[in-house]
């Protein structure tokens, strides 16, 4: 009991963050029309690719002098978070483009 | 984790987190509005790659040292291949293929994930050893889990489904939870610890395919969602063992979204979470109940279906995975211009799982330019379905089945439909005589209102659009 309190007290910040952050993506993300589903779920996708950053400081702090699992590993991880990142953000730009340029054909056409 | 001693850089950094943070909210709040979403996706881009510049030029270890300039070179090539590959596949890659290249990057982002906590586990200034072992799990489950997904949106994995599978994975998930308990015991400690810890990335990584590998059809878009938010938090896991609020709140933003349309998507079925990761559709078992099913399918000429879409006032267009199999939707489209040219009024009617993944039809509509004005959802279209004079169901099925109202024993009952049958005649294009995911009777073919037309969906439409042509 005493650990769980120990832990609850250390990450006192983070667990606040959590537990914000969770209500605030509800809050966020409710309502959200069917159109945008798919754009939506890939641009969070690439949000989760956030994970890029842990990846930069795990190589960033590695020493390259010596092959080790930490630096090929964290290369792996580096090179998998930016094809998430750029991936993610450039496929959801391409997909909100279709839903853009029909907009303005349909206005063109109505008048 | 230790406190870092105040410098002005320490602090520019933190603040550049909070902007990418804020960044990350205002992003996926634009997201969800059509008409900001396109601003919203370039600003979290923005917040991300701000967070990833002043990572690089500001980040200090425990020892207050800034990451080397050799670092940072190697780090600038890892990220520039992975930037271009990305670039260019998300860039080539057709719009049909997006449900499979979504799962992919989510693969990617999980496979990270997972490995750099794998790689901070034992590291000194580490303390979190629950985080780093859940951020191992999650992210690796994640990874298999959406490269299986992938797979299967590609077609170039199959379902494989087994009675025995439930137990399987309800044990492989008690395992998972078991090993993250014992290394977490006060007595495990070195070598031990270690192999338990390499054991339990390895046990992830299979429970991850285990999961997926039943799960098809209709549930995708289940799945796809609930695997999204599974990345999101493993991102979360990776950002507590750093203590970084950028990245704690990113993923758990993510997470929520992720779980935001799970349930929604599971509320679309009328099916619980658990119904859907555990059960694989009962009605795999139970070949469904052909009760009240007194009489033919009808079928009609391409000609008459012509005909009567022709002289009819309002159209209601059900799309469904067959369109996206068949790739129909530019010739539906034309169908649609056609139509709408000699004064019919075209509309879509969209159930939120039609589709492999959320919001699928909308995707492929949208590419062959249909205006998303003209996309409607299920609980505003329903209403207005009597007064339609034709409904034409493109490869969509249970979505459309009455039984889901009137069946209590059904194992779709329950579940909301698109009342096509309401309607005044309703059109159908079919493959053939085969039965939805569900594998039950669909009531609405034998109905007296409802017509068939049996062929590749594209190969019908074409037909009817020179048909219509013609008239």
């Amino acid at each position: 009991m005493k650990e769980i309190l120990e832990f609850i007290f250390v990450y006192r910040h983070e667990i606040f963050i959590i537990v914000l952050a969770g209500f605030l993506g509800i809050e966020v993300i409710s309502h959200v029309p069917s159109v945008l589903h798919t754009p939506l779920m890939s641009g969070a996708n690439a949000v989760s690719g956030v994970i890029i950053i842990g990846g930069i400081i795990l190589v960033g702090h590695t020493d390259l002098s010596r092959l080790s699992a930490q630096l090929v590993f964290g290369i792996v991880a580096v090179f998998f978070a930016t094809l998430n990142v750029a991936g993610g953000f450039v496929v959801t730009d391409r997909m909100l483009e279709m839903f853009r340029k029909k907009k303005q054909k349909q206005e063109h056409q109505t008048r | 984790m230790l406190q870092p001693a105040f410098t002005i850089g320490s602090a520019i950094l933190d603040l550049s987190y909070l902007i990418a943070a804020v960044l990350f909210v205002i992003g996926l709040k634009m997201l969800s509005k059509p008409d900001t979403a396109r601003a919203g996706n370039l600003w979290a881009a923005a917040g991300m790659l701000l967070a990833m510049i002043t990572t690089l030029l500001l980040h200090k270890d425990p020892q207050g040292l800034l990451i080397p300039f050799r670092n940072v070179m190697v780090i600038l090539l890892v990220i520039s291949a992975g930037t271009v590959v990305g670039w260019i596949v998300a860039r080539r890659v057709k719009m049909t293929a997006m449900p499979q290249m979504v799962s992919f990057y989510n693969a990617t982002g999980g496979a990270a994930s997972g490995l750099v906590a794998l790689m901070e586990y034992g590291n000194s200034g580490n303390t979190s050893l629950l985080v780093t072992l859940l951020g191992i799990a999650v992210g690796n489950i994640a990874f298999s889990g959406s490269m299986i997904a992938y797979g299967k949106l590609d077609s170039k994995i199959k379902d494989w489904f087994s009675p025995v599978m439930k137990y399987i994975n309800l044990f492989m998930l008690l395992f998972i939870v078991t090993l993250i308990v014992i290394v977490m015991l006060p007595g495990v400690k070195g070598d031990v610890a270690r192999s338990l810890v390499y054991l339990l990335f390895f046990v992830s990584l299979v429970y991850g395919i285990l999961f997926v590998m039943p799960i098809g059809g209709a549930d995708m878009p289940v799945v796809i969602s609930l695997l999204n938010s599974l990345t999101g938090v493993a991102a979360a896991m990776a950002g507590f063992i750093y203590g970084n609020q950028a990245m704690i709140l990113g993923g758990i933003l993510v997470g929520a979204a992720g779980t935001i349309l799970t349930i929604l998507m599971c509320n679309a079925m009328n099916r619980s979470l658990l119904n859907v990761i555990v059960g694989a559709f009962g009605a795999r078992e139970s070949i469904g109940t052909n009760s009240g099913i007194n009489g033919v399918m009808r079928e009609i000429t391409v000609s008459d279906a012509g005909i009567l879409l022709n002289y009819s006032q309002k159209v209601v267009i059900i799309p469904g995975y067959g369109m996206a199999v068949s790739q129909a939707q530019h010739v539906c489209s034309e169908l649609d211009r056609l139509l709408t040219q000699k004064g019919v009024d075209v509309r879509y009617a969209i159930h939120p799982v039609a589709g492999r993944m959320p919001g699928h039809m909308n995707v492929l509509l949208a590419e062959a330019h249909v205006p998303y004005e003209k996309l409607v959802e299920m609980e505003h279209i329903n209403p207005d379905m009597g007064n339609v004079d034709v409904a034409m169901i493109i490869g969509a099925n249970d979505v459309v089945n009455p039984a889901a109202l009137t069946d209590p024993s059904g194992p779709i009952y329950g579940m909301p439909i698109i009342r096509a049958h309401e309607a005044k005649n309703v059109i159908v294009i079919k493959r053939g005589m085969g039965k939805g995911y569900a594998a039950i009777e669909n009531l609405l073919f034998y109905n007296e209102k409802t017509r068939m037309l049996f062929g590749n969906a594209r190969d019908v439409l074409q037909k009817l659009v020179e048909e219509v042509k013609t008239m």
